[in-house]
């Protein structure tokens, strides 16, 4: 019985010990939850370096995963990256806080263009700053689709939603994203409707559309076309910018003959904005705000997009960007193109269930 | 003295197994039956009403006025939900018969292998949870893919002209499930194959049994817990199973696991999520229930 107490009374002791070591050290610490793959980890180090604030930093693939975390409270996190979607509705839900801009300095380098587009999920840009931004268009591989079309160039939406054409890629693969949000805006645009309509017989018209081509696509995923155009295993995918890049990316790498392309077909393409800002129950506010300062500083932000191939929505940043990106179409696109570009806003509830129930049907015929 | 400490340790080791089911099963089953009373609203938590104890007594009961049936209904008049519920009860009795017919014969060889290997054995089908369940999952991707190690082999066999395709089907999500879940069959018709007295199926051959009577007269009617053990450890999970038909399987299936989750990601709506896991435990409880009850009447009828 004595020893247990010297062994207790040992441990004691030194919990005690753990616990003043670390309140004395002042260990300030910001909760980051990003996408997977979506930061230059020099960056990381480099706020550590500067501001003595240790980073916990943490990867989540989908906007689902991290919408059920934020709407259940209590998720621990200091920042979190959105898509502009998904922001509106978590900001009427009461999820973030505002940001105390007076902390931001930074914000005078960012990019009007994409400040006006954000700023319909984000009223005032009050809660959010950009993080990247990119389009959803056409990945393929261009030796495959010369074989069956007799172009290697994809320019119009004709290819993906006209049976006959897809018909043409059926046999190489073609993939689709299982987000109807990403693709129906898309069909409408190219039916010559609004993307953003939500009259019920718009929705049945582009529904009409997907069942004429889903004979022809072999899987809806939003994720596995990455690899499978990487390897050749499909030819066409209907996916987002930067995953189609990184597709091309790892084709290269792999040295396999493969190789993968990307389109914003000239009728316009979607765009999407992942949006850093802070949960209104963070812990470390002072400290989240340093990082979205720091993150905002055209060199780490030019790095990061260096390293992902997406664009930022840094107007500074430009000068810090390697040139091929930069000059890249697909990536930055012209003026022109920036045009026809289309944002979508959030279904009302009652909306989205039909979008969901029509988006079913699609996919699995029931 | 001793007595009664005795008997408050007997007490207390039943207690155990009961707190367990309270609190990992009946208050999350609760919590959940809850929230498929209650409606979708933009907020956080995204459901009404919510219960606020500190609001007191009379704005509970109001709260709980508020509750309603109305999402149980929903799921009656689509057919979407009662057609993902059969395909997932269909898949996983296929898989499960698909699974005893492999895991018996392999149950029976290891009950009558020697002494000395069968712990050997009994590691072998041990060894592949050592490895990431997901991993052997993307593994099995890479076999059946059209340039997989599967169609390149039966390819340079001239078995085949082209490859087979394999993944994106039931044929694939069967495989998953059934390579996934095989070692939940084989132990427990090891462990009841393995008591059995062999002696038994030479007493009936020395009168006159053939080997296959002796078979389906003794030796299956004695493995029959090990058959409803293994049965229902194969078949329950893999009714709710997510993963596997979504890496191996088609866009086209639709079970129950994927119609949860666009209820609760996709749609964001947590109360008719919870209705349909709700129904879903209905579906697998209270058969299994009946069953098992049945099972005991049984025994107790043969002493």
């Amino acid at each position: 019985m004595k020893s247990c107490n010297t062994l207790l009374a040992a441990a004691t002791s030194v919990l005690a010990l753990v616990l003043a070591g670390g309140a004395a050290a002042q260990d300030r610490v910001v909760n980051v939850y990003n996408w997977s793959d979506y930061i230059d980890d020099s960056s990381i180090a480099e706020f550590t370096e500067k501001t003595g604030i240790r980073v916990v930093y943490d990867v989540f693939d989908s906007n689902e995963i991290l919408e059920t975390r934020l709407l259940a409270g209590g998720s621990g996190y200091d920042v979190v990256v959105p898509t502009g979607l998904f922001l509106s509705r978590q900001i009427e839900a009461g999820v973030f806080q505002e940001l105390d801009k007076s902390k931001l300095p930074n914000l005078e380098n960012m990019w009007d263009f994409v400040e006006e587009q954000t700023e319909k999920y984000d009223p005032g840009n009050a809660y959010s700053i950009n993080y990247m931004w990119g389009t959803v268009g056409i990945g393929y591989n261009p030796a495959m689709v010369e074989e069956r079309l007799g172009t290697s160039e994809i320019t119009s939406w004709d290819i993906a939603f006209d049976p006959e054409n897809l018909a043409k890629l059926a046999d190489c693969g073609v993939y689709f994203l299982d987000s109807p949000t990403d693709i129906l805006p898309t069909v409408l645009l190219w039916l010559g409707k609004d993307p953003n309509s939500t009259e019920q017989a718009d929705l049945e018209a582009a529904e009409e559309v997907m069942l004429s081509v889903r004979p022809h696509i072999r899987r809806f995923h939003s994720s596995e076309y990455i690899n499978a155009l990487a390897n050749g295993d499909i030819c066409f995918a209907v996916g987002w910018s930067g995953d189609v890049f990184q597709a091309a990316d790892r084709a290269a790498e792999a040295d396999n003959n493969v190789e993968v392309a990307y389109s914003v077909p000239e009728e316009g393409a979607q765009l999407w904005f992942d949006q850093m800002a802070i949960p209104a129950d963070a812990q470390n506010v002072e400290e989240a705000h340093e990082f979205l300062n720091f993150i905002m500083e055209p060199e780490v932000i030019a790095r990061a997009t260096n390293y992902v191939y997406f664009a930022n929505g840094n107007k500074a940043a430009e000068e810090f960007i390697e040139p091929e990106i930069l000059e890249d179409t697909a990536i930055y696109p012209d003026d022109e193109t920036l045009e026809k570009m289309f944002t979508v806003m959030p279904y009302e509830p009652r909306f989205q269930r039909l979008v969901t129930r029509s988006w079913t049907r699609i996919v699995t015929g029931q | 003295m001793n007595r009664l400490a005795a008997a408050i340790a007997s007490r207390a080791a039943i207690i155990v197994p009961y707190l367990w089911l309270l609190v990992f099963f009946l208050v999350p089953f609760l919590i959940v039956f809850k929230i498929s009373l209650s409606f979708t609203a933009i907020s956080m938590p995204p459901y009404t009403p919510t219960f606020d104890l500190s609001e007191g007594w009379a704005a509970f009961t109001e709260s709980l006025s508020e509750l309603s049936f109305e999402n149980y209904l929903w799921l009656r008049d689509d057919a979407l939900y009662f057609n993902a519920y059969l395909t997932s009860v269909g898949i996983a009795a296929v898989s499960t018969f698909l699974a005893l017919l492999i895991g018996y014969p392999m149950a029976y060889a290891m009950a009558r292998a020697p002494d000395s290997l069968r712990p050997l054995l009994l590691m072998l089908v041990i060894l592949p949870f050592w490895t990431s369940f997901l991993i052997r999952v993307y593994a099995w991707i890479g076999i059946l893919k059209p340039e997989g190690l599967l169609n390149q082999f039966l390819l340079w066999l001239g078995i085949i002209d082209a490859p087979l395709i394999i993944t994106g089907t039931y044929a694939a999500i069967y495989i998953g499930i059934v390579y996934s879940y095989l070692p939940f069959m084989v132990l427990p018709l090891y462990a009841t194959l393995e008591k059995m007295d062999f002696s038994l199926i030479e007493a009936a051959q020395d009168l006159g049994s053939t080997p296959a009577g002796a078979f389906w007269k003794i030796t299956v009617p004695l493995s029959v817990p090990g058959i409803v053990a293994g049965c229902m450890l194969v078949f329950i999970p893999a009714v709710g199973e997510f993963v596997i038909p979504d890496l191996l399987g088609g866009s086209q299936t639709l079970m129950i696991g994927k119609t949860l989750w666009n209820e609760f990601f996709a749609n964001r709506d947590w109360p008719v999520a919870s209705a349909v896991a709700i129904v879903l435990l209905l579906v697998l409880v209270v058969p299994i229930m009946f069953f098992q009850q049945a099972q005991a009447k049984a025994q107790e009828r043969d002493r």
